[in-house]
């Protein structure tokens, strides 16, 4: 059943590649995008639990797909629904439709690259898969040829590239390292590695995981690597910015919790939890500053981003059980969030023509139904209850305050705080200032930009609500695999 | 691993091939003019597929013959061909706004070369004479990573940019053909693939600068701050 699957999940993005690309439709694009995704996101679920009875392994090895490989999954899959239905509805504001094809054709390539990374069981192979994710979202990100976004597509691709390459040469450096262990040549697996990781010389084995947490920590967005991420973020069309914050970062974060997962149980784990711990903290608090002082909408949820995987990389850091806990359930929970507050910014932008905070007055009066969505959106992502960012952040919380990292809980505490009121006081004064000029912007209604956002934000409420008992099993099963639990 | 029994002459062999391409970096460091990076980036991939070519020699590695040429096809010829290109196509002979004078960047180029000789000397546990090669070969690596770090921020053409980008990837070449000659062959090569997409892709957003923002100078890229 697996493997069939998996062969679905594939085939789908791919199908939508070559329609697109091939057929050179706009509709036929749109359609057999969405299609795709949704026949990704029906398929990842009994993908996941699946997983929970043991690994799948195929190709040679080469493919592995595990329980968090899935768990990510998931959580990609779920943004490229969400964000190819509102495409359909954003995209076509552009007044570029003979372009629209190609554009479709790399959202789905940008997709499936992300997922294929998710499944690779060679280090090396997940490093390509990384690679070949920013070459397709370059020309995603600067595909509105306008002088900014071209400035972002350059420093996204520089930046990223040149942080990546260290991810390389930490690579390169794990397999040297174990390669005294294991032979000159050996396939260089997730197991393989994290089965001699102990037995490496330490220093050596600190080194290649600073690397690699430096290499995929750029990509992932955290800080102070993260330069290229408000800009790639906010210059990119809405329905990429979506990708690009719910469903990339994750992608990259999984880099991270892998490598993390090797060295834990070896004598540098404290000195790489730490490492991790630190780069979340630090992420965390100059997101804080830069939201508080933020002018443009979407930079605003670019820094939200910031934020919110600085919070992923705290709870991976902190460890055991409840850490790792949280850190998955908000990498779900932020996907959906993020995406349903890229989508009301998209919707914003578009109707009143500007990127500024101070150009978007009196939401309610354009946007009756979606603009309250957008705000209860807003209160979730500034971590407040019923919504599902909530619970997890208290467990990242009630994880860290136990431990050894008591500081960094407290500092995650008094910044939650700088942040939700920074948060939502852009909030207020887009929602309750009033207008500087009468006239009311319109944009026409169109179910393709609405029905997207009520999809994110009903899950987000539920799963704030209740916390899904399977869950704790998924995650748990994690902890034990590949987080260093089982040692 | 195959440095245990490395002997004098071959541990010389590889150590003038490493440090000459070391020496070659440092060319791109103090050079203003963009056509000496390119060649000084050619001839750099030529040495390090001689390194591929003896190592698969000594070390009894076929598939790294095989390295070898693609390195010398793809890194020592194509790339430099596009390169020279771009170069000719945008008009830019040198670079102009460098943050940095080429000396003081040979001057900072030198310390970033001692910071990973500290570095490499406290990653190694080989005893001598293999430990000569190692930490050479670990120097260099993160050497030319320091280095090409250094010219991507002091330098603002666009084309100094792509070869400080490719100045990063050669040293992890560099390296692992003496660290790890037995690492899948598969990776090598799609990385050797995956370097000229770059270059396509690179190529591409250089046109568009030109076209929109005006100028190929990272230094007129300053509409999105803060």
């Amino acid at each position: 059943m697996g493997p069939q699957l998996l062969s679905i999940l594939f085939l789908a993005p791919l199908a939508a590649i070559v329609l697109s690309l091939g057929v050179r439709n706009a509709r036929i694009a749109e359609y057999a995008t969405v299609g795709a995704a949704i026949i990704d996101i029906i398929v990842s679920v009994p993908l996941l639990l699946r997983t929970l009875s043991g690994s799948l392994f195929i190709a040679h090895n080469y493919v592995q797909v595990d329980t968090i490989g899935a768990w990510v999954i998931v959580c990609i899959s779920i943004v490229y629904s969400l964000s190819s239905i509102y495409a359909v509805g954003y995209m076509r504001l552009l007044n570029e439709e003979k372009r629209l094809p190609v554009f479709y054709g790399l959202f789905s390539g940008f997709a499936f690259t992300m997922l294929a990374a998710c499944v690779m069981n060679n280090a090396g192979v997940f490093w390509i898969a990384i690679e070949l994710t920013t070459l397709i979202s370059t020309f995603l990100v600067g595909f509105e040829r306008e002088a900014e976004s071209t400035e972002a597509a350059w420093k996204y691709i520089v930046v990223v590239s040149g942080g990546i390459s260290l991810a390389l040469l930490g690579t390169v450096l794990f397999y040297w390292g174990s390669s005294f262990v294991l032979g000159p040549s050996y396939a260089m697996t997730w197991v393989a590695l994290r089965q001699s990781a102990p037995q490496v010389y330490p220093p050596l084995l600190l080194v290649s995981f600073l690397l690699v947490l430096v290499g995929y920590g750029t990509k992932a967005g955290l800080a102070p690597m993260h330069t290229w991420l408000p800009d790639a973020h906010s210059e990119s069309p809405a329905p990429v910015s979506a990708m690009l914050s719910g469903a990339l970062l994750n992608a990259s974060m999984l880099g991270i919790a892998r490598f993390l997962g090797v060295v834990t149980g070896t004598s540098v784990s404290r000195f790489a939890h730490s490492a991790v711990v630190g780069f979340g903290i630090f992420s965390f608090v100059l997101a804080a500053f830069f939201i508080v002082r933020q002018s443009g909408i979407k930079r605003l949820m670019a820094y939200s981003s910031v934020e919110h995987i600085g919070v992923q990389a705290l709870g991976l850091g902190f460890g055991g059980p409840l850490g790792v806990a949280g850190a998955l359930y908000h990498m779900l929970n932020h996907s959906l969030n993020k995406s349903l507050m890229f989508f009301g910014a998209g919707n914003a932008m578009r109707a009143y023509g500007s990127k500024e905070i101070r150009g978007i007055r009196r939401v309610l009066k354009v946007f009756p139904i979606s603009g309250v969505l957008w705000l209860l959106g807003a209160i979730g992502i500034a971590g407040a209850p019923p919504f599902a960012l909530f619970l997890s952040e208290f467990t990242i919380l009630r994880a860290g305050i136990g431990g050894r990292y008591r500081w960094a809980a407290i500092v995650f505490v008094v910044f939650l705080i700088v942040i939700f009121i920074g948060f939502l006081s852009h909030f207020r004064a887009m929602y309750f200032d009033e207008a500087s000029e009468p006239e009311i912007p319109r944009l026409p209604w169109t179910v393709w930009r609405t029905l997207p956002m009520w999809l994110a934000f009903l899950p987000l409420l539920l799963l704030g609500l209740w916390w899904p008992h399977g869950l704790w099993d998924i995650f748990h099963r994690v902890f034990l695999d590949v987080m260093g639990g089982g040692q | 691993m195959f440095l245990a029994h490395v002997n004098p002459l071959q541990a010389s062999i590889f150590s003038s091939l490493a440090i000459v391409s070391l020496l070659l970096t440092f060319v791109m460091l103090g050079s203003h003019w963009l056509r000496n990076y390119v060649y000084a980036f050619a001839a750099q991939s030529w040495l390090i597929a001689a390194l591929s070519a003896s190592v698969a020699y000594f070390g009894g590695y076929k598939e790294l013959y095989a390295i070898a040429a693609l390195t010398a096809l793809f890194r020592g010829l194509v790339l430099p061909f596009l390169l020279m290109g771009i170069v000719a196509k945008l008009n830019v002979k040198r670079e102009i706004h460098a943050i940095l004078q080429p000396s003081s960047s040979l001057v900072l180029g030198a310390f970033v070369v001692m910071f990973a000789f500290v570095i490499s000397n406290h990653m190694n546990r080989q005893p001598p004479p293999a430990a000569h090669v190692v930490v050479l070969a670990l120097t260099i690596m993160l050497s030319m990573k320091f280095l090409g770090f250094l010219m991507l921020s002091v330098r603002d053409e666009a084309v100094s940019q792509i070869l400080g980008l490719l100045v990063l990837e050669n040293g992890i070449f560099l390296g692992s053909q003496i660290l790890v000659p037995g690492m899948p062959l598969l990776i090598e090569i799609v990385i050797l693939f995956d370097l000229l997409i770059v270059v396509a892709c690179f190529g591409m957003l250089v046109r568009f600068l030109v076209v929109h923002a005006g100028t190929t100078s990272s230094r007129a890229l300053n509409r999105l701050v803060g």
